[in-house]
């Protein structure tokens, strides 16, 4: 039984990254621009959301920079999402009715950082003071330190994707041919800061971000076994996500608005929909969810970072289509490939497979030779978004 | 007025000859040169434009070497004489190979991401050959180069079927087959070329490795597969241009559904255009590990080369020809920043440089239209500068500053005089 969850526990891992990028891959794609660039998103926000780890490890003593730190953060994100899209109502002279738009939106985005605040300062100040046990105190602490980390791969994640989006959107470029410029200067331009700056490549950190049990919910039998024992949190945020996601794409009025100018956009331009900015939009966003995802790849897989995230950007980009371009497929494939990836790595506690006796490389090769087979089965009615890789002209019919 | 020439008429007469005739020459080749200029022009804006935000990142980590290092960097494979050239020769080849490959793709409407895999398949194979066959001298490095091949054309096969016959993303199934390559290769190499005390693959026999050039570059280790590229990369141009397979290939590119219409076998045309782009990926494999002391290790690696390819055939405008000038100058540009570890530098800068260059290529549309606009306010402003009257009036006065002076003391005189009186 031990060895099953430990499988599950380990499945989560690969999983919960290809979930937030492939989700993020999705955003982007849906909206009908291509997102190769994933892999060097991740790349670019790993490497300084884990720079940012690493100095926030300094202060972790000292509670109170961490939390000044963090909202200075939280207002950036606010400045940068609220802001631009104020000045282009004002400039617009807009009706009222986007101004009512505008202002639910960042009502809504300033409650999540409130929410987001409120439960650092939990994990900074008021946790610590009422445990008794010294490990709850270390955890909590280090779990606000992620939480930062996060934040700041999302932010820079999202600033270099906008340098692919204002290439392939607004100077109409080949969406692929930028993208690969970004895959290409992601890793060059780590190791030449890392290297420059620190001497090596590598940037390590020493806390170790395991979630051993959620507090309450662990002690329940099976659930608790399964998912809130020896997790991460970046688990609970792709859950979180997830169900997020799947509501604003189905359910939204963005995510309507989104789909429409993956299909059709020049249909949806007809209809009043601004598709530069929406695109430019959906591809921050992926942007954001790749940075994130390459933090917490290295956060999960070991305690620096060593310029790679293993080619899971590519891996996620496979995840999407595989997964047919919506969040329900994309979770199945993700939990697939993170499970394939469990075997391989840890076949030799499964004593079924370790009496097989086969190399190591050919578990390594089935996740891959698998999803070939399952694509060549499934693809014929799998279906892209109809505009996916196209410039969009307002001027061509 | 010129001097009329003081020779015979039958000689003036000849030398006018001669003159029209260069003139005739040098018209055409100019006519050409504008022509290529046209079409390489975004290219170059984009190098120029590369290799500037390189100086300046160069100049904010150092602002001492940058120049120097720059040069070094443009210099590359010159710096080191002879040696250097044929090093960076060594080095261009399987870059224009895997180039090539990508560019081929391309020119069907694919993109080939997996040209790293096709190569390492094309690699384990010669050097499979190389190692365990034995054959006469002459032939073995023959056979060898020719299995590679076939080994890199059945990788790129797969994809290609793939796509055409159950439309599956070629990006998604090359990816996949260059994790599969990668992770068959260890199992290959350990099952059948194995040397256990360095953990990786043993050297090929001395009868599978290629003709060297060393008497053309002495000391460098440059051999007879960087002709072979050439002559590979002049066919593939042959191929596609002027012959009809070529067109079907091309028109499947242009217009997938376009072709259909016209009657050609798409389907067939995506498969012969993935094999063949893995055929010359796996050459690029065979070519660069048919070496003397040359051999893979059994770590997990993807051979950066593929990804190599991705920008050679970016930067080369989707032609074989343009791969293989974009390749050598990829090549020199590695060499150069292998001569510029002298300067305090690291040698990624090349691959900054490298994006930087891609992504002007890009977004070249856009830089020439900028160019353009700013081109066009400039000559306004001038010819504006040239015909506006009062430029020309000032012009006349400020040729004569010394009367000026004169003037200027007089009216001072005469102010100075009507404010006493």
């Amino acid at each position: 039984m031990e060895i099953i969850y430990q499988l599950i526990q380990s499945t989560y891992l690969g999983m919960t990254v290809l979930l937030i990028v492939a989700l993020g891959g999705l955003l982007a794609e849906r909206s009908g621009v291509t997102n190769i660039a994933l892999e060097g998103i991740m790349i670019f926000g790993a490497f300084i959301g884990v720079w940012g780890i690493k100095i926030f490890e300094r202060y972790l003593s000292r509670p109170s920079i961490l939390l000044m730190i963090m909202i200075v953060l939280l207002i950036l994100i606010l400045l940068i999402t609220i802001l631009p899209e104020y000045r282009y109502l004002k400039k617009k002279h807009s009706t009222d009715k986007e101004w009512k738009e505008f202002k639910i939106a960042s009502v809504i985005k300033v409650s999540i950082a409130a929410v987001v605040l409120l439960i650092s300062i939990l994990l900074t100040m008021v946790v610590p003071n009422i445990a008794t046990n010294p490990q709850t105190i270390l955890q909590s602490k280090t779990q606000m330190i992620l939480i930062m980390g996060l934040t700041v791969g999302g932010l820079i994640g999202g600033l270099f994707s906008m340098i692919h989006a204002y290439a392939s959107i607004y100077l109409k470029a080949n969406q692929v041919i930028s993208a690969t410029a970004l895959n290409l200067f992601a890793p060059a331009f780590a190791v030449f800061t890392a290297r420059i700056l620190q001497g090596g490549q590598q940037i390590s950190f020493m806390s170790n971000f395991m979630i051993n049990k959620v507090p309450l919910l662990g002690d329940i039998p099976l659930i608790g076994d399964i998912f809130f024992k020896r997790n991460y949190l970046s688990f609970y945020f792709s859950i979180g996500l997830l169900i997020l996601l799947s509501i604003l794409i189905y359910k939204s009025k963005f995510g309507l608005r989104l789909r429409a100018c993956g299909e059709n956009p020049h249909a949806a331009d007809s209809l009043g929909i601004n598709i530069y900015r929406l695109r430019f939009k959906a591809v921050t966003l992926s942007g954001v969810l790749a940075g994130i995802g390459g933090v917490s790849f290295v956060i999960s897989t070991s305690t620096e970072f060593n310029v790679t995230v293993a080619g899971f950007g590519f891996l996620a980009i496979a995840v999407l289509i595989f997964g047919n371009w919506s969040p329900k497929g994309i979770v199945l494939a993700a939990l697939f490939f993170g499970f394939m990836r469990t075997i391989a790595s840890s076949f030799s506690i499964i004593p079924f497979l370790n009496r097989l006796g086969a190399p190591a490389e050919i578990y390594n090769m089935i996740p891959f030779i698998a999803t070939l087979i399952i694509l060549g089965f499934f693809s014929k009615n799998s279906r892209a978004p109809k505009a996916l890789g196209q410039v969009y002209d307002q001027g061509k019919r | 007025m010129r001097k009329p020439l003081k020779c015979p008429l039958v000689l003036k007469n000849i030398i006018d000859k001669i003159r029209s005739v260069f003139k005739i020459i040098f018209s055409f080749i100019w006519k050409i040169l504008k022509k290529v200029l046209i079409v390489i022009r975004p290219s170059l804006i984009a190098i120029a434009v590369g290799l500037l935000i390189g100086l300046i990142i160069m100049l904010i980590f150092n602002p001492y070497d940058a120049f120097p290092a720059l040069m070094t960097l443009i210099l590359g494979g010159f710096n080191g004489g002879l040696k250097g050239i044929g090093e960076t020769l060594e080095l261009a080849a399987p870059i224009m190979l895997t180039g090539l490959a990508v560019a081929f793709a391309f020119k069907t409407g694919l993109f080939n991401i997996g040209a790293s895999g096709q190569m390492m398949m094309g690699a384990y194979v010669a050097i499979h050959v190389g190692v365990r066959w034995t054959l006469p001298s002459g032939l073995h490095w023959i056979v060898a180069l020719l299995l590679g091949m076939t080994a890199g054309a059945v990788w790129g096969l797969v994809p290609g079927i793939l796509k055409a016959l159950r439309n599956v993303n070629e990006v998604v199934s090359s990816i996949m087959m260059n994790y599969i390559a990668g992770y068959l290769l260890i199992f290959l190499i350990q099952r059948n070329v194995f040397l256990e005390l360095e953990a990786r693959s043993r050297y090929v026999q001395s009868t599978a490795v290629l003709p060297s050039l060393q008497s053309v570059f002495p000391g460098s280790s440059a051999n007879i597969g960087i002709l072979i590229t050439m002559v590979v990369i002049i066919i593939a141009h042959i191929i596609i241009h002027k012959t009809t397979l070529g067109f079907s290939l091309r028109a499947a590119g242009f217009s997938f559904d376009g072709s259909k219409y016209a009657g050609m076998n798409t389907k067939l045309n995506i498969v012969i255009a993935m094999t063949l782009s893995g055929m010359f990926a796996g050459l690029a494999g065979a070519i660069s590990f048919l070496v003397r002391g040359k051999a893979i290790n059994t770590a997990f690696v993807i051979f950066s080369q593929g990804f190599d390819g991705i920008s050679v055939a970016l930067l080369g405008l989707g032609e074989p020809i343009g791969a293989l000038i974009a390749g050598l100058f990829l090549a020199n540009l590695r060499m150069g920043g292998f001569y510029m570890q002298l300067y305090s530098y690291v040698p990624q800068i090349i691959d900054i440089i490298v994006a930087v260059i891609i992504y002007a290529t890009a977004i070249s549309i856009a830089i020439q239209a900028l160019l353009k606009h700013y081109g066009e306010r400039l000559g306004v402003f001038y010819r504006n500068r040239i015909r506006d009257p009062l430029r020309v009036f000032y012009k006349k006065r400020i040729r004569d500053p010394f009367s000026q002076c004169i003037k200027k003391r007089r009216e001072k005189k005469l102010s100075k005089k009507e404010a006493k009186s």
